[in-house]
């Protein structure tokens, strides 16, 4: 049982720290032109943190406009238009790229025992397409941002002066960026496993980032087509959409759902992966049901396409539609349900060390399980009737999106910084912004539990007055938030000049990349990776 | 005799559905509380018990149970499989109005709801029905799609373009309710709201038989109603500050430049001409054609109220 998971680590261990990929190569040029997936991936990396800065200002502006009803600092247009941005942004230029683009991109080929990724020019490209498509996001700010909400539903969308066309096209090109790396991922997992490693041993992250690529690769040309239609209604005219021109609202509904839903599990089960190998490490342990962690993923993708319609209860959709729907939303609760079981189940007579990454999978077992079980209110017909675009659903996502996948990215970033830039971050301060996020999360959100089954309407500028002093609590919530997240820029930006020199495993991880020096040599490992054994297979 | 503990949660229970709602609301509660105590409850206490201390040493490693997983898939699959039944239940026990509902056609647009009811009796932001008696709201939109929200019946409909959407809902409690516009409507989406009366049987025939105008309110308390309830709010200020149109601080009497180089004193006449035919005389700096015309949509003595309320505001 003493054998390593990796039998092949060598003599060459001596000069491992010396070259690494940030060194391998200097200037500016070997960044820009850098096929080097680790590079793409830290790229990647600061090119979401900086979209997750601007869609965080703008989070705390809406929610500081709503401090007091009436006018506090904008007028309903600006307002409009920040809570677009701040969807928009926060969903196509951080959520969706973060764990895949940024530590995916990062990690998988590692996690395999890989060199690189199967296509490393695909990899580059897909970077230069988010780049443009983001610079046509934020670009629309400069010409009159959009003022739909992220969802752009018609006819509002194709009817609004403001700048959708040039919005929509940053998202449909944004979808490209997504749809490679997704195949970039499927090949990658295919085709470059190390030797040894079979299916049944491949790390949960590697099956959690199949499963996404998966509804990446067939769900992403959806939304592609149906911004498409909606940018040849907007500018030529073309009746699709729009009533008065003899198409059908409600068709965009389903067209844009189609998309969306599964791109909700394109956010989470990404955060359910890094989750997946966060427990075992901290707990010393063994998974508990390895697989059916992994057939869970597979399963919520395959389900995931099939609930587009509980977005739509009320939109005048049929009952059989709304029951059938509904069913299957059910059904998709039990897959996630079984995850979470799972996890603390591999904490259970394990040895549990509260590092900060493990305080983050703690976090996210917390707040997923609210997210999850508020779910199954919006499941619920007659439930979601009453609750169906009030402010609990605006809660329920955000413990999903944010307590799951944004927790669970921030767990992962912890986790990986030292293998990442080879250097240790002070991990009582790390601590304290956990802490301070956790909290900050709390106040922000339950309270718009209640606030939305009173019957608060999302996407208001104003609101009756009884809803006041809640509002006004949650706000201060957000400021409690945005402390904790600028007390974590602080620390890992010290962490590069001043933190202590990382270990090769500083966790006594057992998957690859903690085989491997910190930061990684350029080819990943000075050695041919062989896998004997399971990802989480640990001395007793 | 109210079973329902969570009351703080949620809005008056309008109606016998809502308490229904509510009671499966609730069920889901307690239901979600249970897990999250068995869930987090667990993962609190393996923490404080398997706590690391010293290098980690004789950890058992076992790796599935599958009576166990089965357990813990068969029996969630079982809750929810009853949520599900439940929530459909209700759901089509509120979706076919009764034949002997009173039927009213509601049409949106941005950003107001207009009532018209069987009699002609058309009302803007404002509505009357019967305690007790069936209602049926039939519903279209004039421009995007809205969202028709009653909290108080725990109901609500999306309002389309091209299409007609219902709604009904039987109230039990005499009063007034909220009504919120729930889908993302533009500037005025958070202003387009509307008050739903439900009157005594009584109250609600002289009401109607009164062509849905208030007799009683003295002129310029009705006036300050319905700038709210006709939603000039929206785009009229009280305070001074702009917003679409000008602000009605100190409206009246004052001399207004109109497009095209003439001047006017705010008057009884302007004033009536504003609001039923706004594009005669555009007031110099505001564009044409923003201004809805209330023309058959505000009586007489509405008018006269709006003005005695314009008169208040120095
Ligand atoms: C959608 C926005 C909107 C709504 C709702 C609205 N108005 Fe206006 N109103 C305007 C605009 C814009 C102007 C200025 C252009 C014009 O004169 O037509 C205006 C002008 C006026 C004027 C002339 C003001 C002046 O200073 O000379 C009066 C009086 C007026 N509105 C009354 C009302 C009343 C009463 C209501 C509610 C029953 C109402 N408006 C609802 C937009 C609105
Ligand atoms: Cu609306």
């Amino acid at each position: 049982m003493s054998t390593k998971y990796v039998d092949s680590v060598s003599s060459v261990e001596s000069t491992a720290h010396s070259e690494n990929y940030i060194n391998a190569k200097k200037g500016l040029m070997s960044w820009i032109v850098t096929l080097d997936h680790k590079r793409i991936g830290v790229m990647y990396l600061g090119s979401i943190l900086f979209a997750f800065m601007l869609g965080g200002l703008m989070a705390l502006l809406v929610r500081l406009e709503l401090i007091a009803p009436g006018r506090t600092i904008m007028g309903p247009k600006t307002y409009n238009q920040v809570f677009t941005l701040h969807g928009a942004i926060m969903v196509f230029l951080f959520i969706i790229p973060s764990i895949p683009a940024a530590l995916g991109n990062f990690m998988l080929p590692i996690l395999l025992g890989a060199k690189d990724v199967a296509f490393p020019r695909l990899n580059l490209a897909s970077y230069y397409i988010y780049v443009v498509g983001a610079i046509f996001c934020v670009a629309s700010l400069l010409m009159g941002a959009a003022d739909t909400g992220w969802t752009f539903y018609t006819p509002y969308s194709t009817t609004t002066g403001t700048s959708v066309v040039s919005m929509t096209l940053g998202a449909f090109i944004l979808g490209f960026s997504s749809i490679f790396t997704g195949l970039n991922f499927i090949a990658t997992i295919h085709k470059l496993r190390a030797p040894g490693m079979t299916w049944g041993k491949m790390p949960l992250f590697c099956w959690g980032m199949y499963a996404t690529s998966v509804i990446q690769v067939i769900a992403t040309p959806v939304l592609g087509i149906t911004l498409l239609l909606l940018i040849m209604e907007k500018v030529l005219g073309v009746g699709i959409f729009d009533a008065k021109l003899g198409g059908d609202p409600v068709l965009y509904q389903h067209f844009f759902w189609f998309y969306s839903h599964p791109a909700v599990y394109i956010m989470i089960l990404p955060g359910m992966a890094i989750i997946s190998e966060i427990i075992p490490v901290f707990s010393h342990k063994t998974i508990f049901g390895y697989r059916a962690i992994a057939l869970s993923s597979v399963a919520i993708a395959i389900i995931g396409f099939l609930v587009w319609g509980h977005h739509m209860f009320t939109s005048g959709q049929s009952e059989l539609a709304g029951m059938i729907f509904s069913f299957l939303t059910f059904l998709v609760a039990i897959p996630s349900g079984i995850k979470v079981f799972n996890w603390v189940a591999t904490m259970y007579k394990g040895s549990i060390s509260l590092n900060t990454p493990m305080l983050y999978a703690l976090a996210f077992l917390f707040l997923f399980t609210i997210g999850g079980l508020t779910g199954l209110f919006l499941g619920t017909l007659s439930v979601d009737v009453h609750l169906h675009d009030t402010y609990f659903v605006v809660a329920h996502f955000h413990y999903v999106m944010m307590g799951g996948t944004v927790i669970a990215f921030f767990g992962g970033l912890h986790y990986w910084w030292p293998k990442i830039t080879g250097r240790m971050y002070s991990e009582s301060l790390a601590k304290i912004a956990c802490a301070l996020t956790f909290i900050g999360f709390n106040v922000t959100f339950l309270t718009q539990f209640v606030l939305g089954s009173r019957g608060m309407p999302r996407r208001y500028y104003n609101y009756v007055d009884q809803f006041q002093p809640l509002h006004a609590f949650s706000t201060v919530g957000s400021w409690i938030l945005g402390l904790g997240f600028l007390l974590m820029a602080f620390y890992l930006l010290a962490s590069l000049k001043t933190g202590k020199k990382a270990s090769d495993n500083p966790w006594g991880g057992v998957t690859f990349e903690w085989q491997t020096p910190s930061p990684p040599p350029e080819h990943n490992f000075n050695y041919v990776p062989v896998a004997t054994h399971g990802p989480y297979e640990y001395k007793s | 005799m109210n079973m329902f503990l969570l009351a703080p949660f949620m809005p008056l229970q309008g109606s016998e559905y809502a308490k229904s709602v509510d009671l499966l609301y609730e069920f889901i509660f307690w239901l979600g509380v249970v897990f999250f105590i068995g869930i987090v409850g667990s993962m609190a206490y393996f923490v404080f018990k398997y706590k690391r201390v010293g290098e980690p040493r004789n950890i058992p490693q076992f790796s599935h149970n599958f009576a166990l997983e089965v357990t813990w898939s068969v029996i969630p699959l079982i809750i929810v499989i009853v949520i599900f039944f439940w929530g459909f239940d209700s759901y089509m026990s509120n979706r076919i109005a009764p034949n002997d509902s009173l039927e009213i056609k509601v049409y949106a647009k941005k950003w107001q709801w207009e009532f018209e009811y069987p009699d002609g009796t058309r009302t803007l932001g404002e509505f009357h029905v019967p305690k007790d008696k069936p209602v049926k709201l039939i519903m279209s939109s004039d421009d995007v799609i809205h969202s028709f929200f009653l909290p108080t019946m725990r109901q609500k409909m999306d309002v389309l373009p091209g299409r007609y959407t219902t709604l009904w809902f039987q109230p039990t409690v005499e009063g007034k309710h909220q009504v919120f516009c729930t889908e993302y409507c533009g500037d005025g989406h958070s202003e387009m709201m509307a008050e739903l009366t439900v009157d005594s049987q009584d109250k609600y025939k002289e009401w109607i038989e009164n062509g849905g105008l208030d007799k009683d309110t003295p002129l310029d308390q009705l006036g300050a109603r319905l700038y709210k309830s006709r939603n000039c709010n929206t785009c009229h200020s009280i305070d001074g500050t702009r917003i679409q149109g000008p602000t009605f601080k100190g409206i009246w009497g004052r001399t207004e430049r109109i497009t095209g180089g003439t001047t006017v004193v705010v008057d009884e006449n302007y004033v009536r001409e504003s609001v039923m035919d706004p594009n005669a005389k555009v007031v110099e700096g505001y564009e044409r054609g923003v201004m809805p015309t209330y023309k058959g949509l505000l009586k007489d003595r509405e008018v006269n109220a709006i003005i005695e309320y314009m008169k208040t505001l120095k």
